[in-house]
C-alpha cells in the first residue's frame, strides 16, 4: 500500500437493517452483502473514503480536502446499553470511534432516536444519516431535518441509501460533526426528551395500507402465512431449477413438456466451441499417457466427455463454469430477491415451532437458507445465533444436512438424467437427516436455547442495483476460490491416481463401502475427494457406472459425509477445535448410518 | 378474552389485531432491558398482529417497529387492552 495508513476513522452505527451496509458500500466502494433483513453483518467491514478535493472546508475543519479517512460498517444494536452479549462487537466499534455516522430508519424515527442520542451522550462527534427517505412519503411520514438538526445539534443530512441520493451531501457535511453536548440521561428520561423531539420534528399523516402491507399481515398470520410460505418455498426451487437448467442446456421443461429449447447454454457453449478445440489438443499430445490424462482425460469411444474425461482442461473447466456456475446465478438470483424483499424474517416466524423441535428457534433458518448457496457464509451467519448451543447445532446441521449450490448443481447433472424422482429422492433423505440429527442434537447438546426475538422489516421492491452487485459479488466469491480448488483438485486426483494412492484407500475402506453402503469399493476414493470439493466429487462417481439405488446412496452420503475443506477451515475458526472434532464425529456417525438405512430403505 | 386482575393480560392472551398498553413486564429484567431498547416499553402502545399456534411467535407492532417475539417471551408482557 502506498497511501499513509489513516488515523481517523469513521464508524457506521445504527439499530440493525437500517442500511448502514448500503451507506458503507456508497461512501467506500467496497461491496458488502447488504440484504433485507436484521443481522446481515456478523463481523464488521472496513474500507477508506477520500474526502472529495474540491471540497471547501471551512478553517478548523477535523477533515482536510482529499485526506483518506477509514470507515467501519458496524453490525446493528438497539442499545448501548450491555443487555445482549452479541452486540458487544458493535459496542466495542463505537466506542473506539473518532467520529461516528448514525444511520437512521426514517420510517422509525422514534425508536432509532433512542440510539442516536445514547451515542451522542458518550461525546463522540457524529453525523446523523436519515436513511430510507424515500419510503417516508408513502408511509405518511414527514420529518423536519433542519428542525431535527438544531434539535441534536449536529448535521442532519437525508439520504436514500440504495439510490446514492443524498450521499455527496452526507460526505460534504462530515467535516461539521462535532460533540452534540447533550447531556447523559437514563432510560426513563431519555425516552421522554425522545418524545418532544418527534412530536416536534415529525408529522405523521394517514395513509391507507398499500398492497406490500396488507402483504406483509398475511405473511405473518398462521392462516395465511403457512399456505403462503409453503407456495414460496415450492416456487423458488422450481425456479432456481428452471433458470439453472436453461442457463445450463438451453431448454425449459414445465411438467415435462419442453416450452423452448434454443441452441444456447453453458453446455451447448462447451460442446461446439471448445471441445473440437481439446480434440485437437488431444490429437496433439498423442492420444493418450500422463500428460494427455492430466489435462484431457480419458476418452470415451475415442470422444472427450464433459462430465467423464476428467482432465483439467476438459472436465475440470466444465464442472465449475458449464453446470455449478449456472445454478449458483440461478440460486442468489432467488434467494437474493426473498432476501432484499424482506421475506426471510417472516419464514423465521413462521417456522420458529419446528426449530424449536431442533434446538434453534426461528431465525436459524437464514444461515440453513443461506447454507444452499454455500455453507460457508452460512455457518458465518449462525453467529446472530446468541448461544454457543444453537451455534453448534446450526453449524453442525448445516455441514451435515444441508447442499450447497454447487452439490445440488451436480446431483441435478449426475442422476439427473436417470429420472428427477431420485433428485427429490436425495432432498428427501437429506431433509429427514436434517430432522433427525437436529432432533437428537437438542436432546444431547448441553446449554441453553434462547427465544426468537427479531425485528420484522418493511417489504420493499429490490433496489436493482445493490440487487445485482451482491449476486456478481457471491460469484465472484465461487470464480475466485472455488474455480482454483476445483483445478488443483483435478490435478491432484489424476496425480494420485497415476501413483496408486486411490487404489489403496479402496481397500482400506472397502468393509464399510461394500459391505454397510452397498456400494463399489471405489467410491471410497470420492468421498475422501469430497474433502477438497463436493461438486468435483461428484463429477468422478459420473463415469463409474453405478446403478441407480447406487447413486442416490452415494450422492446422498457424499452431501452429509465430511465437509469441503473451505466449510472445514470456517467452522474450525467458529466452533474451535473441541467442537469441530464433535461435529465431525456426529458427521461420520450420522453419514454412514443414514447412508447403511437408505441403502437398506431402497433394497426393500 | 381472558383478563387478570385489574383488567391486566398477558401479551399472548390477546386477540389478533387487539391493542395494549405495555404496563410491566413479569418477571422484570433480563430480555426486558433489550425489547424496551427496540420500542416495547412501558406505557407504549402495541398492537398484536398474529400470535402463531404450537406456542408459536407473537407478532406485534409498537410504533413503526414489528417485531416477533417467541412465545414465553411474549407472555412475560403485560398489557393493559384498550378499544
Amino acid at each position: 500500500m502506498s497511501a499513509p495508513r489513516p488515523n481517523k476513522r469513521i464508524v457506521l452505527a445504527g439499530n440493525p437493517n437500517v442500511g448502514k451496509s448500503v451507506i458503507f458500500s456508497r461512501l467506500t466502494g467496497v461491496q458488502v452483502i447488504a440484504s433485507n433483513y436484521p443481522g446481515t453483518t456478523v463481523g464488521f467491514a472496513r474500507g477508506y473514503l477520500t474526502i472529495p478535493s474540491d471540497l471547501e472546508v471551512r478553517p478548523g475543519a477535523p477533515f482536510a480536502p482529499g485526506e483518506r479517512v477509514e470507515i467501519v460498517d458496524a453490525p446493528g444494536v438497539y442499545s448501548l446499553a450491555p443487555c445482549c452479549p452479541a452486540d458487544q462487537v458493535a459496542r466495542d466499534l463505537i466506542a473506539g470511534a473518532d467520529y461516528t455516522v448514525c444511520v437512521v430508519d426514517s420510517t422509525n424515527l422514534e425508536r432509532n432516536l433512542n440510539l442516536v442520542l445514547q451515542i451522542l451522550e458518550t461525546g463522540v462527534p457524529t453525523v446523523v444519516a436519515l436513511n430510507m427517505w424515500d419510503e417516508t412519503a408513502h408511509r405518511g411520514v414527514k420529518i423536519d431535518p433542519a428542525l431535527l438538526e438544531r434539535r441534536l445539534h449536529v448535521p442532519v443530512v437525508p439520504v436514500v441509501g440504495v439510490t446514492g441520493e443524498g450521499i455527496r451531501k452526507l460526505v460534504e457535511r462530515l467535516d461539521e460533526a462535532a460533540p452534540s453536548g447533550l447531556p447523559p440521561l437514563p432510560g426513563p428520561e431519555r425516552w421522554r426528551r425522545i418524545g418532544e423531539i418527534v412530536g416536534e420534528c415529525q408529522e405523521l399523516v394517514h395513509h391507507h395500507h398499500t398492497f406490500l402491507q396488507l402483504l406483509s399481515d398475511f405473511s405473518v398470520k398462521p392462516w395465511t402465512g403457512l399456505p403462503l410460505a409453503a407456495g414460496v418455498i415450492f416456487f423458488a426451487f422450481v425456479l432456481v431449477r428452471l433458470i439453472g437448467e436453461f442457463l445450463v442446456a438451453g431448454d425449459i421443461v414445465i411438467f415435462r413438456q419442453p416450452l423452448l429449447q434454443l441452441p444456447f447454454g453453458t453446455t451447448f457453449l462447451f460442446e461446439t466451441a471448445w471441445v473440437p478445440l481439446m480434440g485437437k489438443l488431444s490429437i496433439l499430445l498423442g492420444g493418450g499417457g500422463f500428460l494427455h490424462d492430466l489435462l484431457i482425460g480419458a476418452l470415451a469411444d475415442g470422444k472427450i466427455d464433459l462430465m467423464q474425461s476428467f482432465g483439467l482442461l476438459t472436465t475440470g473447466l466444465y464442472i465449475p463454469l458449464g453446470v455449478v456456475l449456472p445454478y449458483i446465478l440461478a440460486f442468489y438470483l432467488v434467494l437474493g430477491f426473498l432476501e432484499d424483499f424482506g421475506y426471510l424474517p417472516r419464514l423465521a416466524v413462521l417456522l420458529d415451532w419446528l426449530m424449536h423441535r431442533l434446538g434453534l428457534h426461528g431465525y436459524a433458518i437464514i444461515p440453513n437458507l443461506l447454507a444452499l448457496g454455500c455453507n460457508v457464509p452460512a455457518i458465518l451467519a449462525t453467529r446472530v445465533l446468541e448461544s454457543r448451543r444453537e451455534r453448534f447445532i446450526a453449524a453442525t446441521l448445516v455441514s451435515i444436512a444441508v447442499p450447497c449450490a454447487a452439490l445440488q448443481a451436480m446431483v441435478i447433472g449426475v442422476l439427473g438424467p436417470r429420472g428427477g424422482r431420485y433428485v427429490l429422492l436425495v432432498y428427501l433423505a437429506l431433509f429427514c437427516v436434517w430432522l433427525v440429527t437436529g432432533f437428537i442434537l437438542s436432546r444431547t447438546v448441553k446449554g441453553y436455547s434462547p427465544e426468537l426475538i427479531i425485528e420484522i422489516p418493511h417489504y420493499r421492491l429490490p433496489p436493482l442495483g445493490p440487487y445485482w452487485k451482491k449476486i456478481v459479488s457471491r460469484l465472484r466469491g465461487f470464480l475466485q476460490e472455488g474455480i482454483p480448488v476445483i483445478l488443483l483438485g483435478v490435478a491432484a486426483v489424476n496425480i494420485l491416481d497415476y501413483l496408486g494412492f486411490f487404489s489403496a484407500v479402496s481397500v482400506l475402506a472397502a468393509p464399510v463401502v461394500e459391505k454397510a453402503l452397498g456400494l463399489p469399493r471405489e467410491v471410497s476414493t470420492v468421498l475422501v475427494v469430497g474433502f477438497l470439493r463436493k461438486d468435483m466429487a461428484l463429477g468422478l462417481l459420473a463415469p463409474m457406472g453405478l446403478t441407480t439405488r447406487e447413486l442416490v446412496v452415494a450422492c446422498s452420503v457424499l452431501a452429509m459425509f465430511f465437509p469441503c475443506l473451505a466449510t472445514f477451515a470456517v467452522l474450525l475458526r467458529e466452533l474451535g477445535w473441541r467442537d469441530l472434532l464433535k461435529a465431525t464425529g456426529v458427521m461420520l456417525a450420522v453419514s454412514l448410518t443414514a447412508g447403511t438405512a437408505l441403502n437398506f430403505l431402497l433394497g426393500l | 378474552m381472558p383478563e387478570g386482575k385489574d383488567g391486566v393480560s398477558r401479551l399472548t392472551e390477546l386477540d389478533e389485531g387487539q391493542s395494549g398498553l405495555v404496563v410491566g413486564f413479569d418477571p422484570p429484567g433480563g430480555v426486558a432491558v433489550r425489547l424496551e431498547a427496540m420500542g416495547l416499553r412501558e406505557g407504549k402502545r402495541i398492537t398484536k398482529i398474529s400470535g402463531l399456534p404450537f406456542r408459536g411467535p407473537v407478532v406485534v407492532q409498537a410504533g413503526g417497529t414489528r417485531v416477533a417475539l417467541g412465545h414465553r417471551m411474549a407472555a412475560r408482557i403485560l398489557v393493559e387492552p384498550v378499544e
